[in-house]
């Protein structure tokens, strides 16, 4: 069980929610955990969000993203008041990690609501102080939608860390960043080159880390160096 | 017992038949993709389907020989351990009993093995008497890569990760050596009934 501290809107859709977990094994950068959710009459519900917490912060931060026909997302975003305590599990999964050893150059490409597990591997790079300087790629419709701005700009300034923007929808007319969905030649653009060998992580809905990953691989880029997360529905 | 959450009352579906749904699971009607990597796009002209490891003789199949091979029609519902369940799942594919017809083996375990380097392990008892099936057609279509194709491994009494995608062989093993998932903390056989997600579960 967690105790619900604090809760932060980042957009429209996305809201964040700190938890004091009563026990806590830790968790690596990268990695999610499960809610359960139960009804007054029994009835369950479970879902994995990714944690955007570093291990070293102090609490465990979850950020949510309201999906409309969703079950437990509209209850964390919209419900869920500080005081209120959460079933947890985890962590879970050991694969999308960025690990304290892993060396050379990381590049990490976000789809929307896919920025949240790379919060939690920048903001452990940063503790760390590592010689590795890792590059995001964040695509999102519009910047209304850009989750963790603030702080991702601050981590750009502070950090080293090479950050670019798209925008696939709406942007304002001085925007200086990237406009349009993510292609090879963004990838090309921004990405450590294949012959560096990074390592990449690519997390966002289905049909983004699809494309991604196959730009990436048509770019040069070895399979066994892209690492994906998926979320949310594709066609049949 | 889980405590009550605030304010939480669900928004449940109709199903159908609640029955066929495994405690923790919804049911959805897409058909959600979740993979490590890049998809890999298989050339037909140089896929092969192997059984190996702890057998008497070492079979291999070309896709031509594949597709030849008496197939079945099945219709399942599935399980992933990301909670989605989909109901009534039309698939075209091999028996695993019909590839192990004349291979001799001692083996009780076996390593689903996979283009991009995806494996899976699962007892040899779980694959046998008409629970497993090599597909290469999924509604009626051609498998999309997206979903596994050209052929996918078909376990659907176990959790879909044990269905591995891309599959190219089956290595039959005398012990039981965990896969990619089960390494990572997923559970060893992933019984969906049970709800063996993680280890320990």
């Amino acid at each position: 069980m967690a105790t619900v501290r604090e809760l932060i809107d980042e957009t429209p859709r996305c809201r964040s929610i700190r938890l004091e977990p009563a026990e806590w094994p830790g968790h690596r950068a990268g990695q999610h955990l499960d809610v359960r959710l139960t009804a007054e009459d029994g009835y369950q519900a479970q879902r994995s969000y990714s944690i955007a917490s570093a291990p070293e912060d102090e609490g465990l931060v979850l950020t949510v993203e309201r999906l409309e026909d969703g079950e437990v997302s509209p209850y964390l975003v919209d419900e869920l008041r500080p005081g209120d305590e959460l079933e947890l599990r985890g962590p879970i999964g050991g694969y999308f990690v960025w690990e304290d050893s892993a060396a050379g150059p990381v590049m990490l490409v976000a789809g929307g609501s896919g920025i949240v597990p790379f919060r939690a591997m920048l903001r452990h790079r940063a503790a760390a102080d590592r010689g590795v300087v890792p590059r995001l790629l964040y695509s999102s419709r519009s910047v209304a939608d850009l989750i963790y701005r603030e702080e991702l700009t601050d981590l750009a300034a502070s950090q080293g860390v090479d950050i670019s923007f798209t925008l696939t929808r709406e942007a304002p007319e001085a925007w200086p960043g990237h406009h349009g969905r993510v292609d090879r030649r963004l990838l090309a653009d921004v990405a450590w080159p294949s012959q560096d060998r990074p390592l990449v992580f690519v997390c966002g809905p289905s049909a983004f880390v699809e494309t991604v990953a196959q730009g990436l691989v048509a770019n040069g880029h070895a399979p066994d160096r892209i690492r994906t997360e998926r979320f949310g529905p594709t066609g049949t | 017992m889980s405590p009550v959450s605030r304010g939480f009352r669900g928004r449940r579906r109709p199903v159908a038949d609640p029955s066929r749904v495994p405690p923790g699971q919804y049911v959805t009607a897409d058909f959600p993709v979740l993979s490590a990597g890049p998809t890999p796009h298989a050339s037909l002209s140089d896929w092969t389907f192997a059984i190996d490891g702890a057998v008497d003789k070492p079979v291999s199949w070309s896709w031509q020989e594949f597709t030849a091979l008496p197939a079945q029609t099945i219709t399942v519902d599935i399980h992933c351990v990301t909670k989605w369940s989909k109901l009534d799942t039309l698939w075209r594919g091999v028996a695993v009993d019909t590839l192990l017809e004349g291979v001799t083996t001692p083996a009780s375990f076996l390593t689903a093995w996979c283009d991009g380097g995806y494996t899976t392990n699962l007892p040899v008892e779980d694959v046998r008497d008409g629970r497993a099936w090599v597909a290469y057609q999924y509604s009626d279509a051609p498998l999309d890569p997206e979903h596994g194709g050209p052929a996918r491994l078909l376990v659907p009494h176990l959790y879909f990760w044990k269905s591995a995608k891309w599959v190219r062989g089956l290595t039959l093993t005398l012990g039981d050596r965990p896969g990619f998932w089960e390494t990572y903390g997923y559970h060893n056989r992933g019984d969906p009934w049970l709800e063996q997600r993680y280890q320990g579960d």
